[in-house]
């Protein structure tokens, strides 16, 4: 089984952009199946349904989605192998844009559009720096110099990913994309082992377990301030 | 499947298999290559100096020099080895290492591009319709300065055919054609890097989204370009614009308040005069607020190859030849016929008597019969 890991900020068209890319899987007759992780509340397992792809969602509800990710992905490795799949694909949205979700040896696709303003590049941590594949999107709706401004951007913190855009819409760049991600080569038999190509953010205070009063006397553990002095006064 | 994203970069580079900016670096050890030695021992403002597209690179990665300027790179980035640190600002030194040296052979080679390398011609190669048949065409070769209109109903494959010329597909698209470039099979470069498109586009449905005057727009793309005479270029395609555009505007003018017909003139001007790709694909130009006739003549000066997607026959007769879609594949190549363009004629005469109605209504003027004239 080949297994890529697909993640980007909310709304950047992940899940539209996978299901035409699958659409052009299955015209191979590839066996393709999806697990989505989300935080609170996502439907989009019906949409995969829908397109008759195999389907699980996972939830992460009160813990870091990402830690949640880590923690379920050599389960859900073993799911897609159960199913005879060909190709997994893992669906995660990078809520606190630091996080990457990915694995040292499994293909790392970063979906971002461009929308969401020539900033975020920069914003974007270990998810956009480190991904194998970067999926531009919403170009149909910006002007031509828009696009090649953010492409350059992306590649200036990025380069040599490869750097695509991809219509969720209309489908226009799915097909080329899908050529990028499975490879009959590859055997994927577990994760036990692996690596994260980059560290996750930790924190363990006080509101990790629960707290909701404000205040310093309620706040052990992991805990950091803003640093509130005026310029003059530093050294 | 290995790509080569420039002549100079090994396979493994651009090799999407080849995983991570670290496996990339390590997977490739050559000659044309800067490598981490080379930079790392040099002062940053020497490397400033050097590689004057590195303020940028430095600046999107969040790296503030403030007064550091004078030290070594390996010295600069010793912040980095306090695990804390590296953890908080999300940056592995390595990593971030490996980048910079991609970054700056990826920009030599761009900037060591030569504008006679560039495309003078693509050829679509037949292939096959939906139904699997053979599409009837021998070889189309399309050269700079050429403009070849796409007509064909929705949804009759045209946004295939455009797809298949962006991939440079080598029998490998499910229409199974073949595009060359420069009658040769083309470089997979044109694929997956970010500063090698082959085609750009113009569509209705573009916007810009910027919160920026004209002048600080076109700045950015033109410095994105890493173009040296800035100045020179901004006023170009202002200038240029202005041309097209029915009604002027400033390069104060923030661009999102640009009237449709000036967001498309400027739209036009930047792509002809500053983007790098080869080919543009217009689809439709609206008939108002701009001179489509003379942006056509813009974007041929600037040698591109201007594909466009249009039913409205005057622009189709502007074209030298237009290709037929249908069920998904290239029906017919039709070249305009003399007599074809001598109709062009009398259309652009009933074409600018609504236009001149147009303009003496936005004038407060009363329109009559006589406007008509024929």
């Amino acid at each position: 089984m080949n297994l890529v890991t697909v993640s980007g900020p909310p709304s950047s068209g992940k899940t539209a952009v996978i299901l035409k890319t699958i659409d052009s899987l299955q015209k191979r007759g590839l066996e393709v199946g999806v697990v989505k992780f989300d935080c609170l509340y996502t439907d989009d397992d019906i949409l995969y349904e829908k397109a008759g792809v195999k389907v699980k969602k996972g939830l992460s509800g009160s813990l870091c989605p990402d830690h949640y990710f880590v923690s379920n992905i050599e389960e859900v490795t073993q799911w897609g192998i159960k199913e005879g799949l060909d190709l997994l694909i893992t669906e995660s949205a990078g809520l606190c844009n630091r996080c990457s979700p990915y694995v040292k040896s499994i293909t790392a696709v970063c979906v971002i559009d461009n929308l969401s303003g020539i900033n975020t590049p920069k914003k974007i941590g270990p998810m956009l720096k480190s991904a194998d594949i970067v999926i531009i999107t919403k170009g149909d709706i910006v002007s031509q110099a828009e696009r090649e401004v953010f492409a350059s951007r992306v590649n200036q913190v990025n380069p040599g990913a490869s750097i695509m855009h991809v219509n969720g819409l209309t489908g226009q760049g799915a097909y080329e994309l899908s050529t990028l991600l499975y490879d009959e080569k590859v055997e994927i038999k577990t994760l036990v082992g692996e690596k994260l190509r980059f560290s996750m953010p930790s924190a363990l205070c006080s509101y990790c377990l629960g707290e909701t009063r404000i205040g310093e006397s309620y706040q052990m553990g992991n805990v950091r301030k803003i640093d509130m002095s005026d310029k003059k006064d530093k050294k | 499947m290995a790509f080569s994203l420039f002549k100079g970069i090994p396979k493994a580079f651009a090799d999407p298999k080849g995983r991570g900016v670290l496996e990339r670096y390590n997977n490739y050890k050559s000659k044309n290559m800067i490598t981490v030695q080379d930079i790392q021992q040099k002062t940053i403002a020497e490397l400033f100096e050097q590689y004057p597209f590195l303020p940028g690179f430095f600046e999107e990665n969040t790296l503030q020099v403030n007064g550091r300027i004078d030290e070594k790179l390996i010295d600069y980035l010793k912040f980095l080895d306090d695990e804390e640190v590296a953890e908080d600002r999300a940056i592995d030194k390595d990593r971030l290492l490996a980048s910079m040296t991609i970054y700056i052979t990826q920009m030599l080679e761009f900037l060591g591009e030569d504008e006679d390398d560039g495309v003078h011609s693509i050829s679509i190669l037949p292939g096959t319709n939906k139904s699997g048949e053979a599409e009837q065409f021998g070889e189309l070769k399309i050269s700079k300065s050429e403009i070849v209109c796409i007509v064909g109903p929705t949804g009759s494959g045209k946004s295939r055919l455009l797809a298949d010329i962006e991939w440079v597909a080598q029998q490998d698209t499910p229409t199974s054609r073949t595009i060359l470039v420069n009658e040769e099979i083309g470089d997979k470069k044109w694929r997956v890097s970010s500063g090698h498109k082959l085609v750009a586009q113009l569509s209705q449905n573009m916007n810009f989204v910027m919160d920026l005057s004209v002048y600080e727009f076109v700045e950015l793309h033109a410095e994105s370009r890493l173009i040296e005479n800035i100045e020179d270029v901004i006023l170009k395609v202002f200038n240029q614009a202005n041309e097209l555009a029915g009604e002027k505007f400033e390069l104060t003018t923030p661009i999102t308040s640009l009237s449709g017909g000036q967001s498309r003139a400027l739209m036009i001007a930047d792509t002809a005069i500053l983007s790098k790709s080869p080919i543009i694909l217009i689809d439709e130009i609206e008939n108002a607020g701009i001179d489509r006739k003379k942006a056509l003549a813009l974007l041929i000066g600037e040698e591109k190859i201007v594909l466009m997607a249009t039913h409205d026959p005057i622009l189709a007769l502007m074209g030298d030849k237009r290709i037929v879609i249908k069920n998904g594949g290239i029906h017919k190549v039709i070249e305009t016929s003399e007599d074809e363009r001598n109709l062009l004629v009398d259309l652009e005469r009933m074409d600018s008597v609504v236009q001149n109605m147009r303009t003496r209504l936005r004038n407060g003027e009363i329109i009559k019969k006589e406007d008509i004239g024929f």
